[in-house]
């Protein structure tokens, strides 16, 4: 039902028939300030309410406080109009009408409680229920369910529904949508959401209506997966119990879970989401409306992945004797460990942050290695240590923020796939192009980005021709007024990796002199992958993994570190791993301290923007795992280099020491220094290699599993699998 | 289908003024034969006035043909005429839509007619007649479709259109066939196409044939459904005038209206008012079914007499006019009227109106006492519920809830209370939906309660008293 000809249609045309039909809010917003409308003056039940031009009657009710039910209506997606459940009564007419779709008109009287309003909402309950089957007990919605609450609220209170042919209730065949994805059609009631959701904002056509009348069926109709990166926000848009989550599935009911607040760090997005849990299990994780990071989304591994928090933990010390890694107490793993910290020269100790290492532990490693006398810092990301390095900021932040991307009208992605990397920024991206006419082009191989977009190859030399305007691409982002570039983390691991960033840098200054932007549009932006890196940057995490290598350090901390690290390149180190699971770095460690995960502790993340955000512990550790953070705390005392810190307020306030903008939590510290990085980029040496640039996710199975907490669950398992059944159909 | 779905009216209520009120508001509707002065009663119509001189198909269907009864004739000097002229002798004629919502034409095509902001304009013609009980779109389609083209052009001119698309019920194909023959004819003579008619006007008409639906007879559902989309009406505002076809201003109307227009305006706007009583001017293709002696669609003045027009073309009623149970007044989504009203209500908008029941699309379906009437209500819902979209809560489920209750009155086997319960759901489905389909699925149950509650009553009896019998 996603009617994009007529939504561009009437973008184009005048602005009455733009507020005919309205869009999400933010975009309505973002047209008022040209035009400065004047208002119009209705009564709602009576209170007055000045709204602009082209309002439904359903905001301008919200404006003064008064709700009007709806089941098909949602903010985020296009107006369907068919739940019948939001008809009110418009003094001195006869039809009432749908409040989710009727723009205002002056003068307009409206009554969402008077008798006629209240039959029409009692009218489409009872027609709602008719088919509805009665297995409340036994649905798993129950409690979070809009069809009870409403009936509750504005149904009739007994049945008139008699049966006396026993002919039942419409029953419809449940479809398999995939792993992560239950559903009970039956319950189904034609909302139409789902639909919407599919098709505008996940960009993956494949549900519809199949059938007419009372025959109608959600489906895909040919039987198959439902292949998105962000399939699982159907299940909290659907507002009865036809689609439910399949791995929760009879778990629990909402109102017995404890619920956490927290930040999701299967992506750099820092998605906010909601940790349900009971008896020290995480049960679900929800989405949490931040309408700068995540909207109300929310990305399927971070959703989905949940069940890995239990398998594949490190629950117990553990000490490599005999060449087999054994159970230890806490007390010799950390004496061992603080015998090996004994007597190290300079430059002897190292570490390397994993994607999921949170800013205590970071800033605690930092300064236990730091006081042995090294810098040897780094992340299992590398990030390019030429021009600006991790001095400035502006050099390896999306500058421009998430919730801007959507404003841009040229995007140029290099080196990255955002459906996969950080979904959610993806959305945002097909949010400006449908609504925007927003132009996307790719350096890259051959995406499916969800977008018509241009593939402008894969060489690196393109951004250089951009450059010097010998590439066609290069008129449409002079002609643009907001252009975006975004710079993927992955590619500036090659070896050419800095004369990329700097190339893609003085692209960069050369479009903000042609283009006259606004002075806070940035046009350099870098979409990381992992969680940690940009707090890793942020503390000072700047050494090469080449430089840690060549050092050939007798301590190796490896942070949660998984990838890219071989036990050959560290022959000679005692290798200590920190982290939750046991995943590659815990194989080739010779000493195992078990961590906490991104539910098990409140800790600081940073996104990939710059926002710092705070986890909080749901549950505690399982077994004998700690915070990280103490681990070290409590290793530096054995080892005789005690950290000036006991606690997280203590920890905390040397963090603000180092950097202030990481305790500023939920804010963006603006990046100011992007001349400085342009100019300092100039210094960097060096050619672009032959090899094309290449993207590691490249399709929906690549998604799943990317970090140790996404690989230890059998839902991603499931996951894949599925996606590779789908893909030889 | 034309069918009365297209009933919801295409423009805000606000521009339509006195008439809407009339139209629209059920409350008013008994205030509708506040007869202006003029004719009291029309019919029989003279043949110098028929506009469809080839009616039944004895004639040449083809261009030359039609050129011979007069068709394409000064095109060209009407065409030049220009957008206001024409409108304004379609607003004298005073004809009104033949689709079954009766909206005044000459004012909705003057909607189109304003300055245009860059994007084409549409007309598109409704010949989705499946209303059952309807069939004189297809007489126009297949035995006289030059009017139809021909009047295309000249409503296109009058709306600054740059091309009409035909929308043809699929089942007609050879109704389709005959009109598409008939565009190519037309192209050929230079009458289509660029410099139409040598009038300088660049005008293109394309035939779209359904796929079976009837509910792509509702102008938005047909506007999607010539889109490639699944036929289910748009929500309105925007109104097809604003944001139509392909996003463009389009102007939905019905094929006789838009045949009959030609006519209008080479014998003049007052010469069509003239027929009729006031505000239900003109002459009109008339459909009589079910239980006469000879079932015809037979052109006749408006406001002719029910009983006048049924014994005159159809042969009357089977088995005589004191045999007659109730009559289906304008295509199966009216509601029934019964005997005693037929004696003397009036085929046209306003007296049909002020009876509680509807004009429609002139479909006269008669049913004599050997009807089983409930029965026939049923069937009529239960195509109703097999076509319904399935977009909107009440028409999905009330229709088919409905349904099952009609069903049940069909064997008697229910309470007398809930042939209350019945018309209080009729009064939920009504009004509440996005089309007019709902609307058109309940008023022939609140008709059938209305007027025959007694038979529903005594049916209920007779099932008690069946069962009681059984059981001793």
């Amino acid at each position: 039902m996603l009617r994009l000809p007529l939504f561009r249609a009437i973008s184009r045309s005048n602005g009455r028939l733009t507020s005919a039909v309205c869009f999400h809010n933010s975009a309505a917003n973002q047209q008022q300030p040209q035009q400065q409308p004047e208002l119009i003056e209705l009564f709602i039940d009576d209170k007055p309410v000045q709204v602009p031009p082209g309002t439904t009657v359903l905001k301008a009710a919200a404006m003064v406080g008064v709700e009007i039910p709806r089941f098909c209506y949602h903010e985020r997606l296009a107006i369907a109009g068919n739940c019948r459940m939001c008809l009110v009564e418009i003094e001195k007419q006869v039809k009432p009408v749908a409040a989710c779709a009727m723009p205002v008109m002056k003068g307009w009287r409206v009554k969402t409680n008077s008798a006629l309003t209240r039959k029409a909402r009692e009218g489409v309950m009872e027609f709602l229920l008719v088919n509805h089957p009665l297995d409340c007990p036994i649905c798993d919605q129950g409690g979070e369910c809009d069809l009870q609450d409403q009936s509750m609220a504005f149904g009739n209170d007994r049945s008139r529904f008699t049966d006396i042919n026993f002919s039942g209730k419409r029953a419809v065949e449940d479809k398999d949508l995939g792993p992560l994805i239950k559903t009970v059609m039956t319950r189904c009631i034609h909302c139409t959401r789902c639909i919407r959701f599919a098709s505008e904002v996940a960009g993956v056509d494949d549900l519809g209506t199949t059938g007419r009348g009372n025959e109608m069926q959600v489906g895909t109709y040919v039987e198959k997966l439902f292949m998105s990166e962000v399939s699982g926000n159907i299940i909290d848009l659907c507002p009865v119990g036809a689609l439910t989550s399949k791995p929760y599935a009879f778990v629990a009911r909402p109102w017995e879970n404890h619920r956490t607040d927290s930040i999701d760090v299967h992506d750099a997005v820092g998605s906010n989401i909601v940790v349900s849990h009971r008896t020290g299990e995480v049960l679900r994780i929800l989405p949490r409306v931040n309408e700068d990071v995540n909207e109300e989304w929310l990305a399927d591994k971070a959703r989905f992945s949940y069940d890995g928090l239990k398998r594949q933990r490190l629950i117990t010390p553990m000490l490599k004797i005999d060449g087999k890694l054994q159970n230890v107490e806490w007390e010799d793993a950390l004496v061992a460990a603080a015998r090996a910290l004994q007597d190290l020269p300079p430059n002897k100790c190292a570490a390397i942050a994993g994607c999921m290492a949170d800013a205590e532990v970071l800033v605690a490693v930092k300064d236990l290695v730091n006081t042995l006398d090294s810098e040897l810092l780094t992340t299992e990301q590398e990030f390019p240590k030429s021009g600006a390095g991790v001095d400035l900021r502006s050099n390896y932040l999306l500058n421009n923020k998430i919730a801007n991307v959507e404003h841009a009208d040229v995007i140029l992605l290099i080196g990255t796939n955002p459906r996969f990397e950080a979904p959610l920024v993806n959305t945002r991206i097909r949010k400006g192009y449908l609504h925007r006419e927003q132009n996307v082009a790719v350096i890259g191989p051959k995406l499916d980005l969800t977008y018509d977009h241009e593939n402008l190859g894969q060489s690196p030399d393109i951004i250089s021709q951009i450059k010097s305007g010998s590439h066609p691409f290069c008129e449409v982002l002079k002609n643009a007024k907001k252009p975006m570039i975004i710079l993927g983390a992955d590619v500036l691991t090659r070896k050419d990796g800095d004369k990329i960033l700097a190339e893609t840098q003085s692209l960069c200054k050369n479009i903000e002199k042609t283009v006259k932007t606004d002075a806070d549009w940035k046009v350099f932006n870098i979409l990381h992958t992992n969680a940690s890196q940009v707090t890793a940057l942020d503390v000072g995490y700047a050494a090469s993994l080449e430089e840690v290598k060549k050092a050939k350090p007798s301590v190796l901390f490896l942070l949660g570190a998984d990838e890219n690290i071989k036990k050959e390149d560290f022959g000679e180190s005692c290798i200590i791993y920190v982290g939750s699971h046991g995943d590659n770095g815990a194989q080739i460690a010779d000493i195992v301290l078990p961590g906490a995960a991104y539910t098990e502790k409140t800790a600081t993340y940073v996104n990939m923007e710059g926002r710092a955000q705070l986890t909080n512990a749901a549950i505690t550790p399982p077994g004998m795992a700690r915070p990280d953070w103490k681990i070290i705390r409590a290793l530096s005392e054995i080892a005789g280099h005690r950290l000036p810190y006991d606690d997280l307020h203590e920890l905390r306030d040397r963090i603000a020491e180092i950097a202030p903008h990481l305790v500023n939590y939920g804010e963006v510290e603006p990046s100011n220094f992007l001349k400085q990085v342009y100019e300092l980029a100039k210094t960097t040496q060096g050619s672009f290699l032959p090899d094309p640039i290449d993207i590691k996710q490249k399709s929906l199975d690549q998604f799943f599993m990317t970090n140790a907490i996404s690989r230890a669950s059998p839902t991603m398992a499931k996951c894949v699998q599925a996606v590779q059944k789908q893909k030889q159909v | 289908m034309a069918g009365v779905i297209v009933r919801t009216l295409s423009v805000p209520k606000r521009q339509l003024g006195l008439l809407g009120q009339l139209v629209n508001n059920q409350q008013s509707r008994s205030y509708a034969d506040a007869a202006p002065e003029g004719k009291k009663v029309g019919g029989p119509l003279a043949d110098e006035d028929r506009i469809f001189t080839n009616l039944y198909g004895r004639h040449d269907w083809r261009l030359k043909g039609a050129m011979k009864r007069g068709d394409w004739y000064k095109t060209k000097e009407i065409v030049e005429k220009g957008a206001d002229w024409i409108i304004n002798e379609i607003k004298v004629s005073g004809l009104r839509g033949r689709g079954g919502a009766g909206f005044p034409s000459g004012m909705k095509w003057s909607f189109m007619n304003k300055p245009s902001d860059g994007r084409p304009k549409y007309l598109v013609i409704n010949g989705d007649e499946g209303e059952p009980g309807t069939c004189k779109d297809r007489e126009i389609l297949r035995h006289d479709p030059h009017k139809l083209i021909e009047g295309c052009l000249i409503a296109g001119r009058a709306m600054g259109a740059c091309a009409a698309y035909i929308y043809i019920r699929g089942e007609f194909y050879n109704e389709a066939s005959n009109t598409q023959v008939a565009i190519a004819e037309a192209y050929q003579a230079g009458l289509l196409g660029k410099n139409a008619c040598g009038s300088g006007y660049d005008f293109d008409v394309f035939v779209q044939r359904g796929a079976g639906a009837y509910i792509c007879g509702e102008e938005t559902a047909l506007i999607e459904s010539i889109e490639g989309k699944q036929g289910k009406p748009r929500l309105k505002p925007p109104f097809p005038a604003d944001v139509g076809l392909f996003g463009c201003p389009t102007t939905v109307t019905n094929v006789e209206t838009v045949a009959v227009a030609p006519t209008i305006c080479r014998r003049g706007g007052s010469w069509f008012g003239a027929l009729g009583r006031p505000r239900n001017s003109g002459t009109k293709l008339y459909n009589i079914s079910g239980h006469v002696n000879t079932p015809c669609t037979v052109e006749e003045e408006m406001s002719i007499p029910l009983k006048e027009l049924i014994e005159r073309h159809a042969g009357g009623v089977i088995g005589g006019w004191d045999n007659l149970l109730g009559i289906i007044p304008g295509g199966s989504s009216t509601p029934v009227i019964p005997k005693h009203i037929c004696d003397t209500v009036l085929m046209d908008y306003d007296d049909l109106v002020r009876v509680q029941s509807s004009f429609g699309t002139a479909a006269v379906i008669v049913m004599n006492k050997q009807t089983d009437i409930i029965k026939a209500i049923a069937r009529l819902i239960s195509f109703y519920k097999h076509e319904s979209c399935g977009q909107c809560t009440p028409c999905r489920e009330g229709i088919a809830w409905m349904y099952k209750i009609m069903q049940r009155f069909v064997q008697g086997n229910a309470e007398v209370h809930e042939i209350d319960m019945l018309w209080e759901l009729t009064k939920q489905i009504e009004l509440h939906t996005i089309c007019a389909l709902a609307d058109g699925a309940a008023w022939p149950v609140q008709g059938l309660i209305r007027h025959f509650r007694p038979e529903i009553e005594s049916r209920i009896k007779n099932f008690k008293g069946q069962k009681v019998a059984v059981t001793r």
